[in-house]
């Protein structure tokens, strides 16, 4: 009998094309507002059009008068049920309906349910507010200031705007090897912020039904089982009463991990309205009030020999994190995982202080596409790397293989007290330099620059944490990071998975059941995947931080195995020989010495419940919780390069080499484009892509009109490369990818820029480097900060 | 055949004139009574149940409301209800027949050119209009046709390898017919 072709079967390694897009391309995908349940109200959120202001009064009466309103609430209906503040996933504090004070643009101050959407919005427009405001703060330096109001006066013991100071690292040993560096490299900048921007927003369908108790709510969440374990604490519901579903997700990137007010009011309006209560954001409120990303603040050094050895480093962040700590980070790491910084190099000591400051704006410092913060820390670190080889005088790539941790090192422990486990550094980097031809480049931008034309290169190199937990160190709210995966043979042998992530468009429908066709032999196309109902799926985490095929991935190959386990037991009763003299092969064991004499899986599926040995359990099917050992640590090495121009300071891409180590790929069609996806969102951040603040806190990017997201006819080409580093403590040797290239991305482009033009002594300008700052870096040779408050007109 | 609806009617708002509208939708007619208010995307979505077509940015910047009106691309997040009176409509539910899909959804699902699937399907319609006016397009007349249509998540490069891919396709059924 010919072994079975796994690749035929949408095994592992087959590019399988995708099971969800059947629906998405028949427009029959099922998102949160495609769902009509019967006698279906709609609400709108009143938002408060000023950043900082005490509220004086708010009259709805006239709201109420508009027929076919059936509610109003404010901060007052919430109050009057202990619901007007709620916990956040980062032990803070955030006002559901606002009662006391507004602390930013767009903070949510009342809501109207009614029979249809125009209408509720007619009677947004008859409430009257009163607000008496405040001086407004919209960076973290101001937060510092002695004469700085306090935003969050409604906590004790809150004396100033500071959230929280986090240190790690040590500080003598950093200290004194910056006194015997031969060379200290300084930089500062700004990360700014961001939005994850997902086209569809966020928005939920609750549903309380008061003759049985159960409350449905279809919502846009990455991770349904914290969204139930949360409301059950908020709005003390019995957890088996609370059933959460995300349906199809329209993108998510980390904005659709929190719990935002939105879905706390749509509950209790179906608890007092007994109907169903659809919310759905515009792009406005989803742009000005969810889950915003980054704002840090860098004083990075370096301390250097003069051969280009790193010696030490020292990092100093400070973090604007909005109004309300909103971001969900692992309770242990008030930061993320910002000091995974500098993992992939050899650094013999390094310190990190980390500041986070409460101001005028929406919640911020979600993992944007990221594994908790580790997009600024990459940024820090290639930003300077960068500058470092320049103070030495070094080339860039020869200054990072100097310093990247050689294959011969793993496992490394980081000077932050990471374990990294596998990769191939140096080999990912002379892909890399071949790719782009990096050994001419230098030539080519010397004779470029005669004929006036500005040429750069940019590098950026990184290994990152991905995949969390290991529980011993991570935990939401004190709920561990593992994850899950159930799977039901059925006795035809076909078969239903579902795990506790939530595809957001990464395709786990596809995945999942290559993992399951690689491990039992059954065709991928016989296992249907279902994810996001808390009635039905185990309880998991989540999707984000990409986590999913490290930790719910690895369940997945976990429960495969262990029917395989019992599949072997059901093959030797029906070979009548004992367990220890059979063999497995791809979706089949025969015996030992007769490979002709054999079962298949599917043999075993059908006696598991029609002839099942004695004393062995009937069915076939397995729940399993998988806690990973370690993070996953993927490598990508990125090469850009560009050409700027002089006479306007726009800058175009002309090449760029991608090349990801990602440990074993599932579905390589898949991953390449999780790769290109991220490095458009790299670009977009490097080029355009930002929301900043004017001096009154008005929000400058609350629409796709001044949000700058690229197009298709912006958005360069990339030119992937794959080097396979197996992971040693993954069960398929999988490492996560999903936001590798966001991560190491936005470097590559800023490198890229700031060789072409540092020839007139700039040393960084801030992103997004939109063409006006570039040229002022060109005519003035100085750097060019970010840091809002920018004119407004 | 007659249904129990074929009009679904929203209540207006007290003292609000209703104008009555014919749209033909993927071939069929529908008249509906609509307030002048409403959006084309909203009488698509709401009143005759084709959620296929999205609603993402309010402001016609992202392109996922986009659908055909006569044959060209427009988005129906900013176009009125009553705006299309008259006219044909196009939506993604139009594009594959019962047994077959259109060239250009096997081109998004062979060439990777869809992630989350929500700008999927005006994307699609944009390359449908590309693709009738101009059979054989260079990448890019197709990154330029699709500008107007955003995705976060596949970066364009496979968006446009579908679009391509489907070009091929639908030359080479015509050269057979």
């Amino acid at each position: 009998m010919a072994p079975l072709d796994e690749l035929k079967i949408g095994g592992m390694g087959a590019s399988r094309r995708r099971v969800e897009d059947n629906r998405f391309i028949r427009g029959k995908g099922r998102y949160v507002d495609d769902i009509v349940l019967p006698g279906m109200l709609h609400m709108e959120i009143l938002r408060s059009p000023v950043a900082h202001a005490r509220i004086k009064s708010i009259d709805t009466s006239a709201a109420w008068e508009v027929p076919g309103v059936r509610l109003v609430m404010t901060g007052e209906t919430m109050a009057a049920r202990n619901l007007a503040w709620m916990p956040t996933l980062s032990y803070d504090t955030q006002a559901v309906l606002a009662t006391d004070k507004v602390r930013f643009q767009g903070q949510e101050v009342a809501a109207v349910i009614a029979d249809n959407p125009y209408i509720a919005r007619d009677a947004l427009d008859k409430i009257v507010v009163e607000y008496e405001q405040l001086p407004v703060i919209v960076n973290p330096i101001q937060a510092q200031s002695p004469d700085a109001p306090l935003i969050r006066d409604d906590k004790e013991n809150q004396t100033s705007n500071k959230i929280f100071d986090w240190e790690i690292g040590d500080k003598e040993a950093t200290d004194r090897a910056f006194a015997e560096a031969d060379v200290v490299s300084k930089i500062d900048l700004h990360y700014p912020r961001s939005h994850p921007s997902p086209i569809e927003t966020c928005g939920s369908i609750a549903d309380y039904d008061r003759a049985t108790g159960k409350l449905t709510v279809y919502m846009t969440s990455q991770a349904p089982h914290i969204v139930r374990a949360a409301v059950a604490m908020v709005a003390e519901l019995p957890e088996h009463m609370i059933r959460i579903i995300a349906p199809d997700l329209g993108g998510g990137f980390g904005n659709k991990v929190p719990i935002y007010p939105g879905y706390v009011i749509s509950i209790l309006a179906s608890i007092l309205t007994e109907r169903p209560v659809k919310w759905v954001e515009d792009k406005s409120s989803n742009l000005i009030s969810t889950g915003f990303g980054r704002d840090v603040y860098l004083e990075g050094e370096l301390a250097l020999r003069k051969d280009g050895k790193i010696l030490g480093m020292r990092m100093h962040t400070i973090s604007d994190h909005g109004a309300f700590f909103a971001d969900a980070q692992p309770t242990k790491f008030k930061i993320g995982l910002m000091h995974s910084t500098f993992a992939c190099y050899d650094i013999p000591t390094a310190h990190l202080l980390s500041e986070g400051y409460y101001t005028n704006k929406g919640s911020g410092g979600v993992a944007y596409r990221c594994s908790f913060r580790v997009t600024e820390a990459m940024f820090f670190q290639e930003r300077m790397m960068h500058a470092a080889a320049n103070d030495l005088g070094m080339d860039q790539a020869e200054f990072r293989r100097l310093n990247l941790v050689r294959d011969d090192m793993f496992p490394y422990r980081t000077a932050f007290g990471f374990l990294t486990d596998s990769g191939q550094y140096g080999k990912c980097l002379d892909v890399g330099m071949e790719a782009i031809g990096y050994s001419t480049f230098k030539q080519e931008q010397e004779e470029a620059r005669k004929r006036g034309k500005l040429l750069g290169i940019g590098i950026s190199t990184m290994t990152e944490p991905l995949g969390a937990g290991n529980s011993r160190e991570y935990d939401i709210l004190g709920i561990k990071m593992f994850d899950s995966a159930e799977l039901r043979v059925h006795m035809t042998g076909k078969a239903i998975l579902r795990t506790g992530a939530k595809s957001q468009g990464q395709g786990h429908e596809t995945t999942w059941a290559q993992i399951v066709a690689h491990e039992l032999g059954i065709p991928a196309d016989d296992i249907v995947v279902e994810e996001g109902d808390t009635d039905t799926a185990p309880f998991g985490m989540g999707t984000y931080a990409s986590r999913s095929t490290p930790v719910a991935g690895a369940a997945v190959a976990m429960a495969s195995r262990k029917i395989r386990a019992k599949a072997r037991k059901i093959a030797a009763h029906l070979l009548e020989i004992s367990e220890e003299d059979i063999e497995w092969e791809l979706g089949r064991f025969y015996v030992r010495g007769n490979q002709e004499r054999g079962v298949t899986i599917q043999d075993c599926a059908l006696a598991a419940y029609s002839n099942m040995p004695d004393g062995l359990e009937p069915g076939l099917e397995n729940t399993s919780y998988y806690d990973p050992p370690n993070l996953t640590w993927p490598f990508a090495a990125y090469f850009c390069k560009v050409e700027v121009d002089a006479e306007t300071g726009v800058w175009d891409v002309l090449n760029f080499v991608a090349v990801d180590d990602c440990g074993v790929r599932i579905n390589p069609m898949i991953v390449e484009g999780q790769v290109m996806g991220g490095l458009t969102e790299a670009y977009a951040m490097a080029n355009m892509q930002y929301i900043t603040f004017d001096e009154e806190g008005n929000c400058i990017g609350a629409n796709y009109m001044d949000y700058l997201l690229p197009t298709s006819w912006e958005t360069p080409g990339f030119e992937l490369h794959e080097v396979v580093t197996p992971c040693p403590h993954h069960p398929i040797g999988a490492k996560g990818v999903g936001e590798c290239a966001t991560v190491a991305g936005p470097a590559a482009f800023v490198n890229a820029v700031m060789n072409a033009i540092e020839h007139t002594g700039v040393r960084n300008v801030d992103m997004p480097l939109m063409p006006n700052r570039v040229y002022e870096a060109l005519q003035t040779g100085r750097n060019v900060s970010g840091m809002p408050p920018v004119l407004s007109d | 055949m007659t249904s129990l609806f074929d009009e679904v009617q929203e209540a207006p708002a007290e003292g609000v004139e209703v104008r009555r509208v014919t749209v033909n939708v993927n071939g069929a007619d529908k008249t509906v009574d609509v307030e002048p208010r409403l959006l084309l995307v909203h009488l698509l979505r709401q009143a005759l149940q084709l959620t296929g077509t999205h609603s993402g940015c309010d402001t016609t910047s992202c392109g996922a409301c986009t659908v055909l009106m006569d044959g060209r691309p427009v988005k129906s997040c900013t176009v009125l209800a009553v705006q299309a009176n008259g006219r044909e409509v196009e939506t993604v539910e139009g594009l594959a027949t019962a047994s077959e899909l259109h060239p250009i959804q096997e081109g998004f699902k062979e060439e990777h050119g869809l992630q989350c699937g929500f700008c999927t399907p005006g994307m699609m319609l944009s390359a449908k209009a590309l693709l009738e006016r101009n059979p054989d397009p260079t990448e890019d007349e197709v990154r330029w046709a699709l500008s107007g249509n955003l995705c976060r998540c596949t970066g364009y490069q496979n968006i446009v390898k579908s679009v391509l891919w489907a070009a091929k396709k639908m030359r080479e059924q015509n050269q057979e017919a």
